[in-house]
C-alpha cells in the first residue's frame, strides 16, 4: 500500500488511522510566521462514518489502507447477509449489516451499487443514486386529486417509507432520489 | 483557472493599483527601492523552512538556492551604506501549498535605520491602512494574548502543560515535539483565529527560542526575541525583527540551526559568509520587516484563497 506524507494527502485518499480505514475530506496547511508548520486534516471514519479532525506535524506520513470501491451487482439478501457481484469476474461478496447500514432500504436486486471493499470485504454500500421501488402499502389513490398538492406516505417493496403524492396507489412504480429519500416522480417520467 | 469571484483583468488591476500604492507609500518617506538576486549559494539555515534548489546550468560551480526572502542580500546592502531600502520581491519556499499558502510567492521587505521593532509596528501599520482603509489597531505582547485567550504562559508553563493544554482543545494524536512546537500549536490553532475579530494585530516579544534573526532583550524580567508578527483578520500578513547585528551570536545561531536540522535528519545548509561579513563590517542599528504581498492581496480583494489572487497559481504555471 504505501505511505502518505501530509504533502499528498488529497481529497478521497484512504489512508489508517488509529488502525482504522478512514478517507480523507480535507487538508489544510497550517504555518505560523516562524516555526513549525502543520496540516489540519479531516478525515470520515469508514468503519463508523464518523468525522475526525486531526492534526499533523508537516511531513509526517500514513499508511495507505487497502480501500476499493467497485461498482457492484445486488443479488439478494439471506436475511444475515446481503449478497454482491462483481458483473465482470461473477465473484461474490457478501456485506453483513454494519456495512450495509441504512441502504438496505433501496437495494432491489439486480440494481448496481457502489460497493467499498477493505482488504477484500465489503465496508460499506452505497445504493444507486436514483432506485425505481414498487409501493407495497399506501392509503387508496383518490382520483381528480392530481393538481392539488398534499402527500401522503407510501411503503415501498424494500420496506423504505416515502411520502407520495396522494393521486398515487399500490402497485405503482415510483423513482426516489436514495440521498434525501424523496419522490422524484413515477417510473419511466423523470 | 480559479473560482474567484474576480476576473483576471480585474486582479492583474488590484495588483498593480496596490504595487503602485506600497511604492508611493515609500517614495513619500523617502525609501529607496532595490533589487537582490534571487539565487543564492547559500541559503537560510532555519529548520523549518526549506529552500528550492537550482541543480545544474552552465552558468553553476555549485547548486544554488532560490530565496526563501532577500533579507540577507538586503542586509549586506545596508552594511554598505544604502540607508533606508525596500524591495518587492519573489521567494520560494519548498513545500508551502495550502489556501494560504503557494511555493512561489511575492514578498514586500523594508529595512528602516534607527527604527527598533515598535517603531517599524507603527510603521507597517500606516502601510496597512493605506492600503486597506482605516481599521482598528491592536498591540498584544505574545505573553500577554498567550494569557488571554488559553490562560497559560508561554514562558513558564512546562512543555507537559503546554501538551495538554493543546490536548483539550483538539485532536493531535500522537503527535510529539518540543517545547516551541507546542507554543507553534497553540499559538496557530487557538490564538491566531482569536484575532480575527480584531482587525490590525500586533503580536511581539516572542520567546527568545523563536527569536530568529531578531535581537534578544529583557521585557518585564524574561528573555524575550525582538520580534513581532502582524495579523489582519486573523491573517498572518508580516514578520518583523528589531536587527541581530552581532556577527558573533548570528553565527552561533546559525550553527544552533544546523544542529537541529541534523536532529530532524535535515541537510545542513552552509553558512551565508556573505552576510557574516556584513555584519562584522557593521550592520546599522535598524529594524525589517517581511510582508507576504499576495496575502494582503487576498485582504484587498476578500478573497480567502490565496490562489485566487495568482495570476497564474502554482498548477498552471
Amino acid at each position: 500500500m504505501g505511505n502518505y506524507s501530509t504533502n499528498e494527502f488529497r481529497s478521497g485518499l484512504k489512508v489508517m488511522l488509529d488502525g482504522e480505514p478512514c478517507s480523507i475530506l480535507d487538508n489544510e496547511f497550517v504555518k505560523p510566521g516562524k516555526g513549525q508548520a502543520f496540516n489540519r486534516v479531516k478525515l470520515r471514519n469508514l468503519n463508523s462514518g464518523r468525522v475526525w479532525e486531526r492534526t499533523f506535524k508537516s511531513g509526517e506520513s500514513l499508511e495507505g489502507a487497502d480501500v476499493m470501491d467497485r461498482t457492484m451487482e445486488y443479488l439478494y439478501t439471506d436475511g444475515e447477509f446481503w449478497h454482491f457481484m462483481e458483473p465482470d469476474t461473477f465473484e461474490q461478496f457478501q456485506a453483513d449489516e454494519k456495512a450495509v447500514g441504512d441502504s438496505h432500504l433501496w437495494l432491489k436486486e439486480q440494481d448496481r451499487c457502489e460497493v467499498t471493499l477493505y482488504n477484500g470485504a465489503p465496508l460499506s454500500v452505497a445504493p444507486p443514486n436514483f432506485v425505481e421501488l414498487e409501493i407495497v402499502e399506501t392509503d387508496p389513490g383518490l382520483k381528480g386529486d392530481t393538481a392539488q398538492g398534499g402527500n401522503k406516505p407510501a411503503k415501498l417493496s424494500t420496506g423504505a417509507v416515502v411520502k407520495v403524492p396522494l393521486f398515487l396507489s399500490e402497485g405503482e412504480v415510483v423513482r426516489v432520489d436514495t440521498r434525501t429519500g424523496e419522490y422524484q416522480g413515477r417510473a419511466g417520467k423523470s | 483557472m480559479s473560482e474567484s469571484g474576480l476576473s483576471l483583468l480585474a486582479l492583474l488591476r488590484a495588483r498593480a493599483t496596490l504595487y503602485q500604492r506600497i511604492r508611493d507609500f515609500f517614495q513619500h518617506r523617502e525609501v529607496l527601492e532595490v533589487e537582490t538576486p534571487l539565487l543564492c549559494s547559500s541559503g537560510v539555515t532555519d529548520p523549518s523552512i526549506e529552500p528550492l534548489i537550482v541543480e545544474r546550468g552552465q552558468s553553476l560551480a555549485a547548486p544554488r538556492y532560490l530565496q526563501t526572502s532577500p533579507e540577507y542580500a538586503m542586509k549586506r546592502l545596508l552594511s554598505e551604506g544604502s540607508g533606508a531600502i525596500y524591495q518587492i520581491a519573489r521567494a520560494f519556499r519548498d513545500g508551502e501549498a495550502g489556501a494560504r499558502h503557494n511555493p512561489e510567492f511575492s514578498m514586500l521587505e523594508w529595512y528602516r535605520p534607527g527604527f527598533d521593532h515598535h517603531a517599524l509596528m507603527a510603521e507597517v501599520a500606516e502601510l496597512l491602512q493605506c492600503c486597506l482603509g482605516k481599521r482598528e489597531v491592536h498591540f498584544f505582547s505574545y505573553r500577554a494574548l498567550f494569557i488571554e485567550t488559553l490562560d497559560i504562559d508561554p514562558f513558564t508553563a512546562n512543555t507537559v502543560a503546554l501538551a495538554q493544554r493543546a490536548r483539550e482543545a483538539m485532536d493531535v494524536g500522537g503527535l510529539s515535539g518540543d517545547r516551541d512546537m507546542w507554543l507553534d500549536l497553540l499559538m496557530s490553532h487557538l490564538v491566531e483565529p482569536q484575532l480575527a475579530q480584531r482587525g490590525i494585530c500586533f503580536v511581539y516579544d516572542y520567546p527568545a527560542s523563536q527569536a530568529a534573526l531578531a535581537r534578544i532583550g529583557s521585557s518585564a524580567g524574561l528573555e524575550v526575541g525582538h520580534r513581532f508578527e502582524a495579523y489582519v483578520d486573523g491573517v498572518e500578513l508580516a514578520n518583523g525583527y528589531w536587527e541581530l547585528s552581532d556577527p558573533v551570536e548570528q553565527r552561533q545561531r546559525f550553527n544552533a540551526d544546523n544542529a537541529r536540522r541534523r536532529e530532524y535528519g535535515l541537510a545542513e545548509r552552509p553558512l551565508d559568509e556573505h552576510l557574516l561579513a556584513a555584519l562584522e563590517s557593521g550592520l546599522p542599528d535598524c529594524a525589517g520587516v517581511a510582508l507576504g504581498l499576495d496575502r494582503l492581496l487576498m485582504l484587498v480583494c476578500g478573497e480567502r484563497d490565496i490562489r485566487n489572487v495568482l495570476a497564474l497559481d502554482w498548477q498552471h504555471c
